[in-house]
């Protein structure tokens, strides 16, 4: 499995399509959380995959605010077309040409098989990582880990607010 | 290892004796083919390891994918806020290729349930709040698609044949009389 980029590094920017005349530039969604999922292939046979759950649990990542992206080396049509058969509620960027350019920037690319790992993001509202996990590519993450790091992330900034605002008042 | 994160209350559906040394927790959904393929061997557990097994149902309807899931789920917890939760999922399950109202009425009827107030619980979405409960508190525990069991709060990451379930509950069995 490979050794991703960890907690703390900044993720680095991005400019993928989304859709066949859309292109996402990562750096747009600053002041955001952000959810980056990348994973295999569109179209695994089996219903309940990753981003058919991630679709039902968005209402749980926007109440933190958060973006959440989807990843992998299909082409736009195939994300379309998938995006559509799972009435998907969130972009699935196409990281294609140069093939996994994105993913290989992230530490996430398997070479011999020429796909995504099955890797979690979750960047906090400057861009830097403040969560990352690689799950064995057959087994569907879930999103607890996400989620609790969302959590985590909401009350450190918080604590943060609270103390600038206690040194303000001082 | 995914565990489960809100314990079984006396809210859940459970089948089974309260003491059982062995708990089997399963998040499902009416629509879904693969929990549909699971119930019988689902049954066939609960009658192999009888008083030793508990068997608790938490609904985790994939809406997007499944138009049907969610309504399913509110009649089987309408049939259980008049005692018939088991009646009514085995009804949904054992015609899990027609749901929609006028299958949740015929069922309603054949178990001896107001169709009238059941319509108005689906109208209202008086038990949405409880079918959402059970969702995230499976999101919050790792369910990675459906059906995803629990085996005494330890996710079951391997399938759900028969003598995959089965051994695993044998283990914990094992590992409670060992102790």
């Amino acid at each position: 499995m490979a050794q991703l980029l960890t907690a703390g590094t900044a993720a680095p920017n991005f400019r993928l399509h989304v859709t066949p005349d859309q292109l996402l530039t990562l750096d747009d969604l600053r002041g955001k959380p952000v959810i980056l999922a990348l994973y295999p292939a569109d179209w695994s046979p089996v219903c309940g995959d990753q981003v058919t759950l991630y679709n039902e649990i968005l209402p749980e990542f926007r109440r933190y605010g958060a973006e959440l992206l989807g990843l992998s080396v299909d082409g736009v049509w195939c994300h379309a077309a998938f995006a559509r058969d799972r009435r998907l509620h969130f972009p699935l960027l196409s990281d294609f040409e140069p093939k996994g350019a994105v993913a290989k920037s992230y530490r996430a690319y398997r070479e011999g098989e020429g796909v995504c790992e099955r890797a979690l993001f979750v960047l906090d509202q400057k861009g830097v990582i403040f969560w990352s996990y690689c799950s064995p590519i057959a087994v569907n993450p879930g999103a607890d880990g996400i989620l609790d790091a969302l959590e985590r992330m909401a009350k450190q900034g918080n604590a943060h607010g609270n103390a600038q605002s206690s040194s303000h008042a001082a | 290892m995914a565990t489960l994160k809100v314990p079984v209350t006396p809210h859940d559906h459970a089948k089974g004796p309260a003491n059982a040394p062995v708990t089997l927790l399963e998040y499902g959904d009416y629509e879904c083919p693969y929990c549909g393929l699971a119930h019988p061997i689902v049954k066939l557990i609960q009658k192999h390891f009888g008083q030793r097994l508990r068997f608790v149902f938490r609904h985790f309807p994939l809406s997007q994918a499944h138009p049907n899931a969610e309504s399913a789920a509110q009649t089987a917890e309408f049939a259980g806020a008049n005692g018939k939760f088991w009646d009514m999922h085995d009804g949904l399950y054992d015609n899990q290729d027609r749901l929609g109202l006028p299958l949740y009425l015929a069922l309603a009827s054949l178990l001896g349930l107001s169709e009238l107030e059941l319509r108005d619980a689906l109208i209202n979405g008086t038990f949405a709040p409880k079918v959402r409960a059970d969702f995230l508190s499976g999101v919050r525990s790792g369910v990675n698609g459906t059906p995803c069991f629990f085996i005494n709060g330890a996710r079951h990451d391997g399938t759900y044949a028969f003598e995959d379930l089965g051994a695993a509950i044998e283990q914990q069995l094992r590992a409670h009389v060992s102790i």
